[in-house]
């Protein structure tokens, strides 16, 4: 179809450039993939660094400053408690994303692999336990985590691993239908004729090709673990108090929002921001691999 | 001037890339076409001829600019016109046929209706009489009950009858001219000769004009008045289609039509080195730095395209008159390389009773009494002999890959034994030991499939000698695999470039090497030089003749052209819906007597020869399933029997008393030769076969027992 274009490619990419300064390249291009971009390592920086210079000691509580109302000693206010929201809102990010962060890997990991796995094996393992993840998937997602955590505790490495397992579920879907696009490719046929492991075919031939679809899958999981998180702590499921937490914020300063707005403003926008920059970035991310939404399945 | 339908002047065509770098697609392009004339646009992938056609209605690629020219459809200059004009003449005026009819047929409508739609928007008709002219239109293209067929939904059609309603809607408005962008790639060779057959009959009743597209010059030599060869974005030569083929006189040309494997002549032929430049990038002529010829002035000076003394035969070349100067048929008597090979008299592999078949019952499938259908594949007996090589033979859906992929291991035999070094292939590859996967090897039809974009060739070239060779470090790898790109003709730098790196039959090449990294004594040849241009076909082709001498490798070779056959096969066997017909070596094959689908196949094939005109038997339309009884050729058997064709498996006949050429037919070898003699006689009137033909393709038809050959094109 687009034999004319296909053959001046050819001979013009002999350039030998890395994948990945391509992948770069074609992400700088994009401004909304780059404000996405800041927008994360800003937040990722806010979180590593703001114990040392937030203005106020976030835990410093005080019965003569209750509700205030921006100020500026108090940027975005105080809440209920007397303390300050703003330095609060900077520390709230910190569990977050350690949390989601390291269970997002884990996701990818289990979920990535496992599915590649049931994609290349298509038969009756595929076929049960791809049933048992419709079935775990009709389980809404809150009650799910809710039952799991209520069962085994709300220590940080529990939330960590539970995320990890329950978001790993969407991954393995994501992962065997992009393998099934290569399962019947020639390659893979010819890699199986030879009589190569189930091992080196998974790691050589498909893991390669599905890579870009685990990354962006992952990223774009991220903003919805991000949620998740944040959800649980609005119901008292996450952070245990007095540290911080954007969830927990939102919940607890809900009461007085119609006198200091802000207490809920602050960890909004803080949220808000940083899942904006996700959905910006894995939307570049993906057309600067070549997974572009409008134009179909990725080759 | 006024007289032309078409007048493409000077066009240059361009886009720019992402790092702002200009690629031109078309550099000064000129090209008339009169009203009612078939106009052969023939080139090589990626010369521009596509973007040519598209251009004439006025369409280019997203990020493509016109850089100069013009393109004139009547008065209209087609780039000034603005969208609503445009849409004025298009579809109404000037239509085109895409390669792909099932990509254009819209699913969820009936094929009718689709039509109608066309009639209406563009015809100016409705109701009845839209309904009345939608039947009219599906009989002029032979579809057989018009009625009927207006009712299909597109799946419900054969890739033919698809590519005939899409034909018949682009008729609807009876246009002026029609573009045909290779219509019928793709398509088995039967069904390409009955719808070329129908366009030259459409185009000398209508009156329409046509630019036909393909790669294929058997096809341009059969459809086109003039035709017009493109190199690299530039029209090199520009004639009469008996001139173009008896006379070319551009070394292009001629080297392009001494690449091409002919019934006529035995062995291989002449593959052309190197390959395009991009357009515009050559200071003088875009071919020398390919060309026998060169000169100084060619490197230095672009030609013009000029006619040749006077007469329509024009050309771009500076050196014409020294290329003229060889007569060109017997410069490609000469160029045909015959090979010779010692192929053993002990087998390698010997097939008996060999039957395959995709059905899997299900869980509930076991419970009902329904009888199982027909092995796609069934009673497959032969033996093939050691360095010798054996080419499978017959359409989509004869079941030749299946074939391949159980010898592969790939899919398990149902019944029978494959026999090789007395060890049983009929089971799967991760039961058969390591020794007997490496000396199988299997090499596919398309290399952009089968090589891992994500591998560079170094990579590639790793699997098989780390699975093959555990003992070899990594330094002996490295030089093994330098070894092996040389062995295919590929500097050994090759190891580090991504097969996006690379151009098809570069790729190809590096497939070949991957097949003999394990140092096979059998490997699977599938289609291998189908999805290459001729001038590559023919380096891989003598490629894979010289591995073989080297090493005396087994070849089993499937391919649907019969000419690339004819050029490497020693032994054919002839398939149809999984059974075979015919077996014997090719020159008993390709001469008389013969089975009656062996005679279909060799009547239906396109050579680059005007004159020649292709021999229809039998209908085109495809078979999803064998029959339950009978012989497997019997709906569409042109000479059939009756009752005894329906009912008895045709037995075996040796046509000698000598040799192993074998015909399985209830006719008997003396009538089969009889009635080739007299065959005049007998053949049957086309049209009227075709209203015969009998009707299989149906939407409840059980799709899971046909061959995955039919998605493989």
């Amino acid at each position: 179809m687009t034999t004319a274009t296909q053959s001046a490619e050819i001979t013009t990419t002999v350039k030998r450039r890395s994948p990945l300064a391509e992948t770069w390249d074609n992400l700088r291009r994009s401004w909304a993939g780059m404000l996405g971009l800041t927008l994360i390592v800003v937040h990722i920086l806010i979180a590593a660094t703001s114990p040392y210079w937030v203005p106020q000691d976030p835990y410093q509580m005080s019965a003569d400053n209750r509700n205030e109302l921006p100020s500026a000693e108090h940027i975005f206010g105080t809440d209920k408690l007397g303390r300050d929201v703003f330095s609060r809102s900077m520390l709230g990010g910190r569990v977050t994303l350690v949390v989601t962060l390291i269970a997002i890997a884990i996701a990818i990991l289990w979920g990535g692999l496992l599915g590649i796995l049931l994609g290349l094996l298509n038969g009756r393992a595929d076929e049960l336990i791809m049933r048992l993840v419709d079935a775990m998937l009709s389980i809404p997602w809150l009650l799910l985590l809710l039952i799991i955590i209520s069962v085994m505790g709300t220590e940080m490495w529990v939330q960590t691993l539970t995320f990890g397992f329950t978001y790993g579920i969407l991954t393995i879907r994501v992962a065997r239908a992009a393998t099934l696009d290569f399962v019947t490719s020639e390659f893979v046929l010819s890699a199986r004729a030879r009589g190569e492991r189930k091992r080196t075919i998974v790691m050589k031939e498909l893991l390669p090709n599905v890579r870009d679809v685990l990354l962006v899958d992952g990223s774009m999981n991220w903003s919805w673990m991000l949620l998740g998180f944040t959800s649980l702590s609005f119901l008292g499921f996450g952070v245990a108090p007095p540290t911080p937490d954007w969830g927990f914020m939102i919940a607890k300063n809900r009461e007085i929002m119609a006198i200091q707005p802000w207490s809920v403003f602050g960890p909004v926008i803080m949220l808000s921001t940083l899942i904006i920059g996700i959905n910006l970035f894995s939307d570049a991310f993906a057309k600067a691999l070549g997974l572009d939404r409008s134009q179909g399945a990725p080759v | 001037m006024s007289d032309c339908l078409v007048d493409v002047n000077d066009l240059t065509i361009g886009y720019y890339t992402q790092r702002k770098k200009l690629v031109h697609v078309l550099m000064g392009v000129n090209l008339q076409i009169k009203p009612g004339e078939t106009l052969g646009l023939v080139g090589e992938s990626g010369c521009g001829k596509s973007t040519l056609g598209q251009a004439m209605m006025g369409y280019l690629r997203s990020g493509s600019q016109v850089l100069g020219g013009s393109v004139f459809f009547g008065e209209h200059n087609v780039f000034s016109l603005n969208s609503k004009q445009l849409e004025s003449i298009r579809g109404r005026q000037i239509a085109l046929i895409p390669q792909n009819a099932g990509d254009s047929l819209t699913p969820t409508l009936r094929v009718g209706k689709q039509i109608l739609e066309a009639i209406e928007l563009n015809a100016n008709l409705s109701g009845s009489e839209a309904k009345d002219r939608m039947i009219e239109l599906l009989g002029q293209v032979r579809l057989p009950h018009p009625e009927v067929m207006g009712e299909r939904y597109p799946h419900e059609l054969s890739g033919g009858q698809q590519q005939r309603a899409v034909i018949a809607m682009a008729l609807a408005a009876e246009p002026e001219m029609l573009i045909l962008d290779e219509p019928t790639t793709g398509l088995d060779v039967t069904t390409q000769a009955h719808i070329l057959n129908l366009l030259r009959d459409i185009v000398s009743e209508m009156g329409t004009a046509m630019m036909y597209i393909s790669h294929d010059l058997g096809v341009i030599a059969r459809v086109s008045d003039r035709v017009a060869l493109m190199y690299a974005g530039e029209i090199i030569e520009d004639t009469d289609v008996v001139e173009m083929f008896r006379m070319p006189a551009h070394p292009y040309a001629r080297g392009l039509l001494e690449s091409i494997p002919r019934l006529s002549l035995s062995g291989i032929p002449n593959s052309m080195p190197g390959q395009p430049p991009i357009p515009g990038t050559e200071p003088g002529c875009s071919f020398a730095p390919r060309c026998k010829f060169t000169s100084d002035i060619c490197i230095s000076e672009q030609p013009e395209l000029e006619a040749i003394q006077g007469t329509e035969h024009h050309v771009r070349c500076h050196n014409w008159e020294q290329v003229l100067a060889t007569d060109f048929s017997q410069e490609l008597e000469q160029v045909f390389r015959t090979i010779s090979r010692a192929a053993h008299d002990e087998s390698a592999i010997e097939l008996s009773e060999v039957a395959i078949t995709y059905y899997r019952p299900g869980i509930t499938d076991r419970f009902r009494s329904e009888s199982e259908p027909p092995a796609t594949v069934s009673d497959i007996t032969l033996s093939v002999k050691r360095g010798e090589t054996l080419a499978l033979v017959g359409e989509s859906g004869s079941g030749k890959t299946t074939i391949v992929r159980t010898l592969a291991g790939l899919l398990p035999a149902k019944d029978g034994t494959i026999k090789f070094e007395d060890f049983d292939l009929s089971v799967e590859v991760d039961k058969r030991p390591r020794e007997i996967c490496k000396d199988i090897q299997l090499i596919f039809q398309n290399p952009d499939a089968s090589l891992n974009p994500r591998q560079n060739v170094a990579e590639i070239l790793d699997q098989p000698l780390k699975l093959y060779f555990p003992k070899m470090n990594r330094d002996e790898r490295r030089d093994r695999q330098i070894e092996l790109l040389e062995r295919v003709r590929l500097d050994g730098r090759y190891r580090l470039r991504y097969p996006g790196q690379m151009s098809g039959g570069e790729k190809q090449r590096v497939a070949i090497a991957r097949a003999f990294a394990a140092d096979p004594e059998v490997v699977l040849c599938d289609e291998v030089t189908s999805a290459l241009d001729v001038s590559v076909q023919a380096a891989v082709l003598d490629l894979l003749a010289d591995l073989q001498q080297e090493r005396h490798t087994t070849y089993i070779f499937i391919a649907h052209d019969l000419a690339v056959v004819k050029a490497i096969a020693d032994r054919v066997a002839v398939l149809y819906q999984g059974r075979l017909c015919e077996l014997g070596t090719v020159d008993e094959i390709y001469s008389p007597p013969f089975h009656p689908y062996t005679e279909t196949l060799l009547g239906a094939i396109l050579v680059p020869d005007p004159d020649h005109e292709p021999q229809l038997l039998a209908s085109d339309t495809p078979e999803l399933a064998p029959p339950a009884t009978g012989c497997s050729f019997q709906r569409r058997c042109p000479y059939t029997l009756g009752e005894i064709c329906e009912q008895e498996i045709p037995p075996w006949q040796k046509t000698a008393s000598r040799g192993d050429h074998s015909i399985r037919c209830h006719i008997s070898i003396e009538e089969l030769k009889r009635m080739y003699k007299d065959k005049e006689l007998i053949r049957l009137d086309h049209n009227e076969h075709l209203e015969n033909e009998p009707q299989i393709v149906h939407a409840n038809s059980n799709v899971s027992i046909s061959s995955p050959e039919a998605d493989d094109r």
